[in-house]
């Protein structure tokens, strides 16, 4: 398992290629987030974002067959086409594979402290939090859980 | 002693990222913490009396206002988390 909050960019294919070594892997499903349309600040509490994604990681491998699982989270300045963050997960299929995937980003998104600040031609502001992000957090705790694939 | 934190909109508009404090008496939760720093007036009134949310971590979990805080704790106030 591989957690980095960074300000570095990364390589989304050598990655998820590290997460495939395993010959028992037979998935790996990825998302990548990336900067659109406003350049941006991003800040976060150091410590407490990488238990707090470990945790996130954690609970994913407690409700699918996890195998390995890389999520890697970027810092500072951003431009749009940017890549902000990736999460990846390898599972012997991809059932597991994409729904650990989904529900990794989703609780990311409400529950990990990254903050994020637009840069537009007006002056700076704070980006709010959208209600549609904790809606999305909560499927997973309903229960009518996200549909599996078979 | 106690650890505050402050991040995002909330560090800017209080002009600190934290700073450490004692416990005044009397303050044994995050809610009355909460309630201590409103009572210093000025930016810490607004931050903390606006309609603006502001969630709370107590030695790097998210707390809900109930929670004890005792003297050694770091405790975070900020914004609903925009990551991702």
């Amino acid at each position: 398992m591989k957690i980095a909050v960074q300000r570095e960019d990364f390589d989304a294919g050598a990655e998820m290629r590290a997460l495939s070594r395993d010959p028992r892997v037979g998935a790996v499903a990825s998302f990548v987030g990336v900067v659109r349309e406003i350049p941006m600040t991003l800040e976060h509490y150091a410590g407490m974002t990488e238990r707090e994604i470990g945790k996130i990681v954690d609970e994913a491998k407690s409700r699918w067959r996890v195998m390995d699982c890389t999520v890697i989270h970027r810092l500072g300045e951003l431009k749009p086409t940017d890549q902000i963050v990736l999460v990846a997960v390898a599972s012997a299929h991809r059932a597991d594979a994409f729904a650990a995937c989904e529900f990794i980003m989703d609780y990311l998104k409400t529950r990990a402290p990254f903050w994020k600040k637009e840069q537009t031609a007006e002056g700076t502001r704070w980006v709010e939090a959208r209600a549609s992000d904790d809606a999305a957090a909560d499927r997973w705790t309903e229960k009518k859980e996200p549909k599996r694939y078979g | 002693m106690v650890k505050l934190l402050f991040f995002a909109g909330l560090r800017e508009q209080l002009g600190t990222a934290g700073e450490e404090i004692e416990l005044p008496a009397g303050v044994t939760t995050l809610a009355e913490l909460r309630e201590h720093l409103k009572s210093r007036g000025g930016n810490y009134e607004r931050v903390f009396s606006g309609k603006a949310l502001v969630r709370m971590a107590l030695n790097q979990e998210m707390a809900q206002p109930a929670a004890p805080v005792k003297a050694g704790d770091e405790v975070a106030f900020f914004p609903p988390v925009t990551g991702g």
